[in-house]
């Protein structure tokens, strides 16, 4: 009996584990609202790729200032601009790698000349690149943040 | 909360320090650098030239791959027209490896690049330019004997499929330069990979 369900809480994860696998793919304007939120949260939006190094590199500080922020009124998305023939051979597998599947969107919308300035006037494009943004203003950072910098960001902007 | 805002001030600062960042209208500098065969050159190189195709490129970056067929294309179509190529690689090969100078002369070969790959070792020339990644294009005329950027930004509007382009916004610029037109779309931006500055 123990074993049975121990087998099924087996299965159980492995269903799980499979549904979190699908990613989300949207082009910009399906994406547009959630730049543009007015609620009570702070909304951290990463635009980053698997093939952009100094994303990969921030990434762990994102997710740790995710989980250390997790019951708090913050919410943090990530914008992949990885290439959509590339969502099986490299997303999945480092979104899987990184738990953060709940988190991912992937942006396919090849014309970024018609959406960079609708997610914030200074951006040249360039990534790694956060909006951290709540009701009251935006903050955009064209640069790799650490975790430090965005729990201070973060905690300035809840004050 | 006091360490917060000095720390908010610091990054903010640290967001506003980079060089000159041309403009559309802006007066371009000439420069010299080593190009992948060995040789230094110059904008002032190319005395017959209307203008030039200065493109910000790298070996490593996916978005600049997607675009290495279509810079050869302009390459080609426009060197006789007097706007040649001019591809400069800004990277830092420390951060990089594959964009060291030894893996320019290799891609190089490999695609058959038929213009100047010039490696940018000190960034000074992409920090005059305002270059943020690659790939970046800067259209520049010449106009009574100085360089003035004409138009900054991307090639086209379609990184992932040069078949769905609708608008190719360099060749578009260089028919207006052509036919003695202002440039109609002077600035657009695309998403890139960051340059990686040298510390």
């Amino acid at each position: 009996m123990k074993r049975l369900i121990g087998v099924m809480f087996f299965l159980l994860v492995l269903f799980f584990n499979g549904q979190s696998q699908e990613i989300k793919v949207s082009d910009f304007e399906g994406l547009e609202p959630a730049l543009y939120k007015s609620n009570d949260t702070t909304y951290v939006i990463n635009f980053w790729a698997t093939w952009c190094k100094p994303c990969v590199e921030e990434m762990p500080g994102f997710l740790e200032a995710a989980t250390a922020m997790k019951s708090e009124k913050v919410r943090f998305i990530f914008v992949s601009l990885d290439f959509p023939g590339q969502i099986d051979a490299r997303l999945k597998p480092f979104v899987k790698k990184h738990d953060m599947a709940d988190m991912v969107i992937l942006l396919d919308d090849p014309d970024s000349n018609s959406w960079i300035e609708k997610v914030h006037p200074q951006w040249s494009g360039a990534i790694p690149a956060t909006l951290i943004y709540n009701s009251v203003d935006r903050d955009f950072y064209e640069k790799p943040l650490s975790y430090n910098d965005l729990i201070n960001i973060i905690e300035h902007k809840m004050e | 909360m006091k360490r917060a805002v000095v720390f908010l001030l610091a990054l903010a600062f640290v967001n506003v320090v980079s060089a000159q960042d041309y403009s559309p209208g802006d007066k371009a500098m000439d420069f010299e650098l080593k190009n992948i065969d060995d040789s230094m050159v110059s904008l002032s190189d190319y005395p017959d030239a209307n203008g030039f195709i200065v493109i910000f490129t790298t070996n490593h970056c996916p978005y600049a791959k997607a675009y290495e067929d279509r810079i050869i294309e302009l390459d080609k179509k426009f060197k006789s027209h007097g706007y040649p190529v001019i591809a400069i690689n800004p990277n830092d090969p420390v951060a990089y490896p594959a964009d060291s100078f030894e893996k320019m002369k290799v891609r190089a070969e490999e695609k058959g690049f038929t213009f100047p790959y010039l490696i940018d070792e000190t960034q000074d020339v992409a920090k005059t330019y305002g270059a943020t990644k690659t790939p970046h294009v800067f259209l520049l005329e010449r106009e009574n004997g100085a360089l003035m950027v004409k138009y900054i930004g991307a090639i086209d509007d379609n990184y992932r499929d040069a078949k769905a382009v609708k608008k190719k916004y360099v060749e578009d610029a260089i028919a207006s330069l052509k036919a003695g037109e202002s440039v109609d779309v002077k600035e657009t931006k695309a998403i890139g990979c960051s340059i990686k500055w040298k510390d």
